[in-house]
């Protein structure tokens, strides 16, 4: 974020204000009053009269509520390492333009458009035992038992790469095809090779766009919700902990205790940002950006 | 030799993930035109049955009335509310800005699921929960700061000075927003328009957590019907996503004729 500078006079008037406000009272009531009135829900238990941190010590001593923490965790580092590590691969090689560049990226962007609940409903038919991907594998005779993709923790992590792919590609092939192309040529003609100009010029330009990659695709997939039902064991082992949170607000009418579990979800994706923050600023700042296509 | 190696690995990569697409998407379709599909590549016969039997069965004609209002609404509201707070966004410099856009950029990048719970707490409390109304006031609140950033560069690329001439040749406020910029934006207010519209119908948390009986959009009916799998054929499931696919894609392909594919995505920009 950059301040103002001192000198430069604030232009905020009457039309400013009035042009602000609806949409600035919109986020205030619906955004950041109930979060504030989540909070603070959170620290009144039903049973007991008064601020308590009851709702958090029954979570914390339940094995079935806290080991949602573990599982969403278990879920999301490594399909986030997955997605971050491909689609840097992929956006690296593609960076100059590609054959039929348009359509490959229309397509990929087909499973952001078409939403998670569609996805999981395709992705069960095709991966399922019975399933076209099975069926050719089976056929080929590459293996001999279908693979379990479904229903078990393999489906949630499928959805979670399709849906987050797609997403963090885009956003790096952005970033990446943004860097001055003259850097490369330089170091090129300066003698390196291909992997030293990726490791010593352009991994150090592209890496604070990775972080922030990292951060939104990680906290994205903290919060898996349809998919973990859909594709997952949701009583078992996908309960991850926006399930937990649902299943106390609308199945058990405890909106206290499910506000607590909201607030524990929004503090475990605040510390992972937070970690990618600090990470960040030992990072070189990018320089020379937006000379490139875009 | 290593890098021709290295740029086919690529191309067998997106040709992998291509193919992984349109089997997800055809087996979905392949399926809801089956009489009945157990094994087997293809199902032994075919029938257009389950398209009626969704209709009728699932009540489609008053999800689809229920999800077009929603839409309808969500649009007109976030483009009407996004408008001039993009204009002022775009225009001035003053402290707090900053506060400000990153406020805005918040609901679009926690998850629903996050502030889904307390948004629903919140409402369910003051008796809009499970209403059309509570899942258009949910739905908003990502879609108001998607309109905002949406439109702001296409306000920045209009010169101020078209604004300036404007009101040295006596035209006041109203006037210049009318008759100068808002013709300019048209294309700003298409895009900003398709997306959010995009977004909304396939919108699942928000409409999921905030939906009741007569205020379920069609993504969150195909949920639970589903998830109540077993009870319907799953063919008839089938035959209604097939439904849902039919307008995301038509929607879609509207969209990016005004749209890049990028676009659909945040700039990693500082």
């Amino acid at each position: 974020m950059r301040a103002v500078a001192n000198d430069e006079k604030s232009e905020f008037d009457a039309l400013a204000f009035f042009c602000l406000l609806p949409s600035l009272l919109y986020v205030l009531c619906m955004f950041v009053y109930p979060f504030l009135y989540g909070v603070y829900l959170s620290l009144q238990p039903q049973k007991v009269s008064g601020f308590s941190f009851a709702n958090y010590l029954t979570f914390f001593s339940d094995p079935y509520q806290y080991g949602t923490i573990w599982i969403t965790f278990s879920l999301a580092i490594p399909t986030t390492i997955v997605v971050l590590l491909l689609a840097l691969w992929l956006a690296y090689g593609m960076r100059r333009g590609i054959f039929m560049e348009r359509t490959v990226t229309t397509i990929l962007i087909m499973p952001i458009s078409l939403g998670v609940i569609l996805l999981s409903e395709g992705i069960l038919g095709f991966y399922g035992s019975q399933g076209w991907f099975n069926q050719v594998l089976l056929g080929l005779g590459l293996i001999k038992e279908p693979f379990i993709l479904t229903h078990n923790y393999a489906g949630v992590m499928l959805a979670l790469f399709m849906q987050q792919f797609p997403f963090c590609f885009l956003m790096l092939l952005g970033y990446i095809s943004g860097i001055d192309p003259s850097l490369e040529r330089s170091a090129r003609m300066l003698g390196a090779t291909p992997s030293i100009v990726f490791r010593r010029v352009m991994l150090p330009l592209i890496a604070p766009g990775l972080a922030i990659a990292f951060a939104l695709v990680f906290v994205m997939s903290f919060a898996v919700f349809p998919s973990a039902i859909m594709l997952g064991q949701p009583a078992g082992t996908t309960r991850t902990i926006s399930i937990a949170a649902y299943q106390k607000a609308f199945e058990q009418y405890d909106m206290s205790a499910a506000s607590a579990i909201a607030v524990v979800m929004g503090l475990c994706q605040l510390a992972a940002l937070l970690v990618i923050i600090l990470f960040r600023r030992r990072l070189s700042p990018a320089a020379t950006m937006g000379v490139g296509k875009r | 030799m290593r890098t021709r190696m290295w740029k086919l690995s690529l191309y067998l990569f997106i040709v992998g993930f291509i193919l992984n697409m349109l089997g997800i998407v055809s087996h979905v379709v392949v399926s809801s035109f089956a009489k009945r599909w157990f094994g087997g590549l293809l199902p032994p016969a075919y029938t257009t049955d389950w398209f009626a039997y969704a209709w009728k069965n699932f009540d489609l004609g008053q999800v689809l009335g229920v999800t077009l209002l929603i839409v309808v609404v969500v649009v007109f509201l976030a483009l009407a509310i996004g408008f001039p707070a993009a204009y002022i966004l775009a225009r001035r410099n003053f402290r707090f800005k900053s506060v400000i856009l990153l406020l805005y950029f918040l609901p679009l990048v926690i998850p629903q699921m996050t502030y889904g719970i307390p948004l629903a707490t919140t409402l369910y409390r003051y008796g809009v929960g499970g209403s059309v109304v509570g899942v258009i006031l949910a739905v908003l609140v990502p879609m108001v700061p998607l309109a905002v950033f949406v439109l702001m560069p296409f306000f920045e690329q209009i010169s101020v000075n078209l604004e300036w001439s404007g009101s040295m040749l006596g035209a006041s406020r109203a006037q210049i927003f009318r008759r100068i910029l808002f013709p300019l934006m048209v294309p700003g207010i298409l895009t900003a328009g398709v997306l959010v519209l995009v977004n909304t119908i396939s919108n699942f948390e928000l409409a999921f957590l905030l939906g009741g009986g007569g205020s379920q959009t069609l993504v969150v009916a195909l949920f639970y019907n589903m998830f109540a799998g077993g009870v319907r054929p799953v063919y008839s499931i089938d035959a209604m996503a097939v439904i849902y696919m039919v307008m995301v894609m038509t929607l879609l392909l509207i969209a990016l004729r005004f749209v890049r594919p990028t676009q659909m995505v945040f700039k990693l920009d500082k």
